[in-house]
């Protein structure tokens, strides 16, 4: 990106002044560094997102942002109800509630290498990855339904999964305001036969060892030590979710010119908050939440029972579970007063600070957990909310590495046996069902994880807590 | 050369597909074998089975959309991949026949599961004496 138009505040924040028919002015939270290999496409997305009725304050890019679907994947921004604001399906995407959870082990790395493989076949083994697989479970439409009001705490109320599992999880596990009847039948049959699959492309089961603490405290709060072994899973609301994504936008977009909304980008297709297309998206919406939450309750628990094979007296307690495709209704302090108002995050954690009361009372005074994703050969990285990141890009961090490089590239660049034998040599084990997949997800293929994460405790939306290193990857 | 044919395109994220061809129909058709392409090498792919498809729309550009997701949406209930695209367009109707089978993942190795079609690049025009048909598509 050209950063001689953008004012520089801060050593890890831009400013886009506002200009033709922004409402609000811009801001992208990144290092120099990232800002010059940063895509012209996040310039042109972040300052059209300021253009849409009732934006409040700023439209927000964090440190892995790149070129999205109408908004910037890393892109935050909130609206106000009650001055036009809208939602909008494409500043939720199409995997609506994608995010990752990262359970305890209480294994060694000694107790796990001692058997990686053999907990790498039967992690793949039992969870059902990549295209074309389908899970155990198969739902009625009454079950359906009831999976759509009821979210993970749906899945624990089937057998699937634990019940203090819900508190560390965003909303307790359950989103509220759900509208399965928004949700139409072709969304509905999509989903049938998918509830505990991973899915494919960036989604992955990831066994990691902790090696390295930034903040002792906080780790401490977290249930961390260096050593530990931790297991991660990234995946979301699989086909229903991508179904509601498809239908809602073409609705917004064919039905943008009855609510007056003049679209800088056909993608940004949106309904104003208080009409009946825009509640119909967000009862919808919510649903896909609930479908997202549901099924990483049920990998976790197929998790649990893989491991307890190998590993009969381990407990998986569930550290953290976090979205990063939503819009939620939250309460922020905006000039000194307290609004409710509609927060888009588009490839963005939520990153509560300290003293938040959405935040268990264990992990209250330490910040929300902040989950982010690295690739299957780089680190991930656990942060924690602050309380400043609050007042920047309402309580919002990074959520991953995000693409530096697109599929075709990387497939030209490396062929999948050649990657997954060069991790080998690092003692990475990968496990998927194609080659192909792998070479279009290689490491080599995304941003540097740790500039992205520096980035964003520099900024001050997050402060990094614990570095996870991969040694066991399945990839979908 | 043929005015017949398909390619991928840049994206960061995701990837592009773009089909060529005489008719609209046609750019439509190997808008279609690109998205296979997206998943598997298409010559793996055997015509076993059939199924039709129908979509309805007076804009170009909105009836490739609802084309590919109808495709998407077949894909993904009846766990299947599509190798060969018969279509038909009359004003604003599509009617599709559509070959392809079972997915088998030994054999087609399918690298990446398709989201949805979406409106970014999304553009159907006639170019000289072809007609091209192109959107990106969110895996």
């Amino acid at each position: 990106m050209n950063i001689n138009n953008l004012q520089r505040i801060s050593n890890a924040e831009w400013k886009i002044d506002a200009h033709a028919g922004m409402h609000v002015p811009a801001i992208i939270y990144a290092s120099e560094e990232l800002m010059l290999s940063m895509d012209d496409k996040v310039y042109e997305q972040v300052t059209n997102v300021a253009r849409l009725p009732g934006i409040v304050k700023a439209s927000y890019a964090m440190p892995d942002a790149h070129w999205g679907y109408g908004f910037p994947i890393g892109g935050v921004a909130a609206f106000d109800a009650d001055q036009g604001g809208v939602i909008s399906a494409g500043g939720v995407g199409f995997d609506i509630s994608c995010g990752v959870r990262t359970l305890h082990t209480g294994l060694s790395i000694e107790d796990v290498m001692a058997s990686q493989k053999q907990l790498a076949d039967v992690l793949y083994q039992h969870i059902p990855a990549g295209l074309g697989s389908t899970g155990n479970i198969h739902l009625n439409s009454k079950q359906m339904k009831e999976m759509l009001n009821g979210g993970a705490l749906w899945a624990i109320n089937n057998g699937y999964g634990e019940r203090k599992d819900l508190e560390r999880i965003e909303e307790h596990g359950r989103m509220q305001g759900a509208d399965p009847a928004q949700v139409s039948q072709f969304a509905q049959k999509r989903q049938q036969n998918e509830m505990g699959t991973l899915g494919s492309g960036n989604h992955y089961l990831e066994v990691q060892k902790v090696v390295e603490i930034y903040h002792a405290e906080t780790a401490r709060a977290f249930g961390i030590q260096q050593g530990d072994v931790k297991i991660s899973i990234h995946c979301g609301s699989r086909g229903l979710g991508h179904q509601i994504g498809t239908e809602f936008l073409k609705q917004m977009v064919v039905s943008a010119k009855d609510y007056a909304i003049k679209l800088p980008d056909r993608e940004l297709a949106c309904a104003p908050i208080h009409s009946k297309l825009g509640q119909r998206y967000l009862g919808a919406m919510r649903a896909g939440i609930n479908c997202a939450l549901a099924n990483r309750e049920i990998i976790t628990h197929l998790t649990r029972e893989a491991v307890h094979r190998l590993f009969p007296d381990a407990r998986l307690d569930l550290l953290y579970d976090v979205s990063h495709n939503t819009c939620k209704l939250e309460q922020h302090d905006i000039d000194g007063e307290m609004k409710q108002l509609y927060v888009h995050r588009k490839g963005a954690t939520r990153a509560f600070g300290p003293g938040h009361p959405e935040l268990p009372p264990e992990l209250r005074d330490a910040g929300q957990p902040v989950l982010i994703g690295g690739t299957m050969g780089t680190a991930s990285y656990i942060l924690a909310g602050t309380e400043q990141s609050m007042g920047l890009a309402y309580g919002s961090a990074c959520h991953g590495a995000g693409r530096n490089m697109s599929r075709r590239q990387a497939v030209r660049q490396w062929h999948g046996g050649q990657v997954i034998q060069q991790l080998a040599d690092r003692g990475i084990i990968i496990r998927s069902p194609s080659k192909r997949g792998v070479a279009e997800e290689a490491p080599g293929a995304y941003k540097d994880v740790n500039a992205v994460v520096t980035s964003a405790e520099d900024a001050g939306l997050a402060r990094m807590v614990a570095k996870l290193e991969p040694l066991i990857c399945i990839k979908g | 050369m043929s005015n017949v044919y398909w390619e991928h395109f840049e994206h960061k994220a995701d990837i592009g597909v773009r089909g060529f061809g005489n008719t609209l129909a046609e750019a439509f058709e190997q808008a279609a074998v690109a998205m296979t392409a997206v998943v598997t090498d298409i010559s793996l792919v055997q015509a076993t089975t059939t199924i039709s498809i129908a979509c309805i729309d007076e804009d170009k550009d909105a009836l490739l959309y609802d084309w590919l997701n109808a495709l998407i949406y077949e894909m993904a209930t009846r766990k299947m991949l599509f190798c060969k695209f018969e279509v038909s367009i009359d004003h604003d109707r599509l009617e599709a026949t559509v070959y392809g089978e079972a997915i088998d993942i030994e054999r087609h190795q399918p690298c990446v599961e398709i989201k949805g079609a979406t409106y970014t690049e999304l553009a159907v025009y006639k170019e000289e004496q072809h007609w091209v048909a192109q959107c990106v598509i969110d895996v």
